[in-house]
């Protein structure tokens, strides 16, 4: 548990001693998804009824711009074989290091988001719903993120093989979470999407952590 | 392919002197040392290649032992293999009685590699890095953080710079004061003098004394002889065959 809190705190401040690495996703989701109204109409109607997939897309594409130095940046100086040589387990490390990337970048987009729909015509009740399905949604791209991340360190340019790895992982993760999305800015009962949203990432959280700490073993070869 | 042979065991320490002063047996056991770390047979393999094989070692308490040899014969891998970075193909290693291979819990504890680069956060000062680093182990106070870099001659105004600040050598000391601030027994350092002056490699010098008087052991990948030559000195020298 010390350990958690003690990595957790360093990449957090070391995200604040980076601010341009760490607005970047941020900065990002707000312009994607401030282009859509510009490029297609901007009729409210219109818009409402592709907000749900454009707040998703964006978000995705967002998480993982950021996933490249989740442990690229520690791998390249020798942090992560410090941590490897003197670790009987690298679960706390894992945790920590989705725990920050989460913070630092799915938290902000979750909450940014309401704002970002109010442009696209999300209606002001659906609120609540929105953010809910994008915090849980974040949690597993942060999940799925990092076991990929560990999976492509050893890849001379894993930032494209990274990428193309965490694609096809988040499939399920967008389509429950567009749907939840959609549900509630529909007003009808969207529970059913949540409920697999959460299944989904409960998976994630259950599963990804061991596969990426087993992996970064290999990784430091 | 390589092979390694021991050249030379100067390992007669005041323990082994007093074992010959009080008993008529000592013949048998004369040379003989409280092993704490022994490899038995050692055999790594860098993708399809041997790097390492027949690699014996033993070495007890205040011992220092010199790795040498040409760039590419193996020494960082020999020390990378011992930390666990690398995968064991065959042969052991033994530490407090313990084959590392069932429990590496101990030695885990016990060790600190440092390899060529120190592993410091370019955006956080010597103190963070060390804090953030060291604090995993056990928890630290900063004033032992600030002792331990006066102590490895870290000036305190660059104690606080963003190591990015820092010069090869002044990184290479923040990485000294993690030894010291690790307080573990076995040290294993792969060439930890390159980069440090004259004063430094001095000051290195006398870490390793008084690391090998308080009972511990270090293992040290070098190009030159350490000197002085701490007293229970071994020398293995890898090379081609």
């Amino acid at each position: 548990m010390r350990h958690f809190g003690l990595l957790l705190t360093r990449d957090l401040r070391l995200a604040v001693r980076r601010p341009g690495q760490t607005l970047l996703p941020i900065g990002f989701f707000a312009m994607v998804t401030a282009l859509f109204p510009l490029a297609l109409s901007p009729r409210l109607e219109e818009l409402r009824g592709i907000a749900p997939g454009v707040l998703w897309v964006g978000a995705l594409l967002a998480a993982l711009l950021s996933l490249d130095h989740l442990l690229r940046d520690d791998a390249a100086d020798g942090t992560l074989e410090q941590l490897v040589a003197a670790s009987e387990s690298l679960l706390s490390l894992v945790l920590a290091k989705v725990a920050a990337h989460w913070l630092l970048t799915g938290l902000p987009l979750a909450l940014l988001a309401p704002l970002l729909g109010a442009g696209l015509g999300v209606p002001v009740t659906a609120m609540p719903g929105v953010i809910l399905a994008l915090v849980l949604g974040t949690v597993c791209l942060s999940l799925l993120g990092a076991a990929a991340a560990a999976l492509t360190l050893g890849a001379r340019r894993g930032g494209i093989l990274l990428t193309l790895l965490t694609l096809p992982l988040a499939v399920p993760v967008v389509i429950f979470g567009a749907r939840a999305t959609k549900l509630v800015i529909e007003g009808a009962n969207a529970a059913g999407a949540f409920y697999l949203l959460a299944a989904v990432t409960v998976l994630a959280l259950t599963l990804a952590p061991l596969a990426t700490a087993a992996v970064l073993r290999i990784a430091v070869e | 392919m390589k092979c390694a042979y021991l050249l030379a065991v100067h390992s007669l320490g005041g323990r082994t002197a007093k074992k010959a002063a009080n008993s008529a047996r000592t013949d048998y056991n004369a040379g003989m040392l409280d092993v704490v770390l022994e490899v038995r047979d050692l055999r790594v393999l860098r993708g399809e290649r041997a790097v390492l094989k027949k690699i014996n070692l033993r070495l007890g308490v205040g011992q220092y032992l010199e790795l040498r040899g040409a760039n590419g014969s193996g020494k960082t891998t020999l020390l990378r293999a011992l930390a666990g970075l690398l995968p064991i193909e065959s042969g052991g290693v033994v530490w407090g009685g313990a084959p590392l291979a069932t429990d590496r819990s101990a030695f885990r504890s016990e060790s600190l590699y440092l390899g060529h680069d120190a592993p410091l956060k370019a955006d956080f000062s010597a103190v963070e890095n060390l804090h953030y680093w060291i604090g995993l182990r056990r928890p630290l106070q900063r004033h032992e953080i600030e002792a331990a870099l006066s102590k490895v001659g870290l000036p305190v105004a660059a104690q606080l710079r963003p190591t990015r600040q820092l010069s090869a050598g002044q990184r290479r000391r923040v990485s000294l004061a993690a030894l010291l601030l690790a307080r573990v027994r076995l040290w294993l350092l792969d060439e930890p003098t390159t980069q440090l002056d004259a004063d430094g490699q001095a000051m290195f010098a006398g870490l390793v004394a008084e690391h090998l008087r308080a009972g511990g052991i270090a293992v040290a990948a070098m190009h030159a002889p350490l000197a002085p030559a701490p007293a229970a000195r071994q020398e293995l020298v890898l090379a081609a065959a």
